[in-house]
């Protein structure tokens, strides 16, 4: 019980401290995860605007594998791109594997489902409700998903920020594809694990409150976010924007 | 077993000289996920420049069906829709849609969507806003409108866009009394409003089950029935009970309230 809170108090003095092996991996860890967010976020919020309103054959298979992969364990992610990275794979002669790169492209590949697959559902909900007017009006069924989507950027502002949740806090595909290599690949949820199995528990717990107040920062941000909506959506938009 | 009056045939008395803004030649369209239902079947009909056309009939008899076919939103399966005039044609549902936006920039993008440069959509959204008596609410979010003030600037956003054919599903059914009297006035003040030059006079098409309105708003009452139509008569006629009951005897009993 002594070396458990011994080991809390110097975790909490490494975070205060501004100790620089922790918040160098704390930095390389967020600029993986907003990197792979924004990548996963410029196709999944197109590919799901687009899927709302698109209809063609085979739609339902293709929304039922979208669903599938929401469920993909991290792990096999890390194993697909590191085959895919490897010397004798097809993307091998990138040159890739264990480097920042190959992270935030196993993470980027994780959580585009995620955000291709919550997109569609907010803009089919909404198009439900406005895409016969907006029509109605003249526009195309591309510029009304768009419209649409511009109409529900708070509720995707939400899904990225799941999106970044989802990816900062994930440790199977980094450590497969990273490597977890000191000073380079190593993350917050690599440094973790690896921490813990050597017995260096302040830097392990150091690491887990950052990454925790990390999703309490995210979860905050998103609450905040639906309170402004719904302020926007009860009243005046100069009083709110002011 | 109680067997229902039928009509032999659509009973049909179109006696009008306008110009035709929009016909439907033997229409029907199919839908369902394997457009296996038939919401409309063989619907020949003319709009006329000038007329007040409600339509009537049981919930799913096809009359939003038919609004949005007149309109061009739902495709044709069989037959043809012609529009003669090349007629501006403007729609407004039940439930008024507004973006997460002022009041004056939904108007301008309706105007900009249908084709009108945004340069000149301020000035056109100021007019059609001072028209619904709404300018005090133009940098509003039209999400925060209460029902009736979003139907207003439903149908600010229609005249914006100056309309030959109006088509209004139900414009009034989710609105209270107030709102619903104050809506029903501007719809009639639309259908009254002279022509610009070089147009045809405003083409009123409307669903509703109140058949006051009907009888306070239309000029030509269409009755459909699981998706036929059954009565396209003058209102005088339609609410002519003696003449209906011998020629469509279910759009009688509907009059009646009994087929509701």
């Amino acid at each position: 019980m002594n070396s458990f809170s011994d080991s809390v108090t110097t975790a909490l003095g490494l975070v205060v401290s501004g100790d620089p092996a922790l918040w160098a991996i704390v930095s390389r860890s967020l600029a993986v995860s907003a990197t792979a967010c924004a990548l996963a976020c410029a196709m999944g919020l197109l590919l799901g605007a687009w899927l709302a309103v698109a209809r063609f054959p085979g739609r339902s298979a293709v929304l039922t594998l979208l669903n599938t992969f929401l469920a993909i364990p991290s792990v096999v992610v890390g194993l697909v791109i590191y085959l895919l990275l490897s010397r004798s794979g097809p993307l091998g002669f990138l040159g890739w594997l264990f480097s920042f790169q190959a992270m935030v492209l196993a993470q980027a590949i994780l959580v585009l489902p995620l955000v291709t697959a919550l997109t569609r559902q907010v803009v089919e909900d909404s198009d439900r409700d406005h895409g016969e007017q907006l029509s109605s009006l003249g526009a195309g069924r591309g510029l009304r998903s768009l419209l649409v989507a511009w109409d529900e950027r708070y509720a995707l502002l939400t899904v990225l920020i799941t999106a970044f949740g989802r990816a900062v806090s994930e440790v199977g595909a980094v450590m497969i594809v990273g490597g977890n290599i000191d000073g380079f690949t190593r993350v917050m949820t690599t440094a973790i694990a690896l921490e813990t199995s050597k017995g260096d528990l302040p830097l392990a717990l150091g690491l887990g409150l950052v990454l925790l107040g990390v999703v309490l920062l995210l979860n905050s941000v998103v609450a905040l976010l639906r309170r402004w909506r719904e302020r926007l959506d009860g009243g005046d938009l100069r009083m709110a924007t002011a | 077993m109680r067997v229902e009056p039928a009509c032999a045939g659509p009973v049909v008395q179109n006696a009008a000289h306008a110009p035709t803004v929009l016909a439907l030649h033997g229409v029907t369209v199919s839908l369902g996920p394997a457009a296996q239902v038939e919401a409309l079947r063989s619907i020949t009909l003319a709009l006329h420049a000038g007329e007040r056309v409600a339509l009537v009939g049981p919930n799913g008899c096809g009359k939003s069906t038919l609004l949005r076919t007149l309109h061009g939103l739902l495709p044709i399966a069989a037959g043809k829709r012609t529009v003669p005039q090349a007629s501006r044609i403007a729609m407004l549902f039940q439930r008024p849609h507004m973006l997460r936006m002022s009041v004056r920039r939904n108007l301008q993008l309706g105007l900009w969507l249908s084709g009108v440069p945004w340069g000149q959509t301020r000035e056109r959204a100021r007019q059609a806003l001072d028209r619904v008596d709404l300018m005090h609410l133009g940098d509003r979010n039209g999400r925060a409108l209460s029902g009736g003030q979003q139907q207003r600037v439903a149908l600010a956003r229609a005249w914006a866009l100056r309309p030959d054919v109006w088509l209004l599903d139900e414009p009034t059914a989710s609105l209270d009394p107030h709102a619903k009297r104050d809506v029903e006035a501007l719809i009639a003040d639309f259908g009254d409003e002279a022509p610009a030059p070089g147009r045809l006079p405003p083409t009123l098409v409307f669903a509703s089950h109140n058949l006051g309105q009907v009888k306070r708003l239309a000029s030509r009452v269409i009755y459909l029935e699981q998706g036929r139509l059954l009565a396209d008569l003058p209102v005088n006629a339609f609410f002519n009970h003696t003449f209906l009951e011998a020629h469509c005897p279910q759009a009688h009993l509907f009059v009646k309230g009994e087929t509701t």
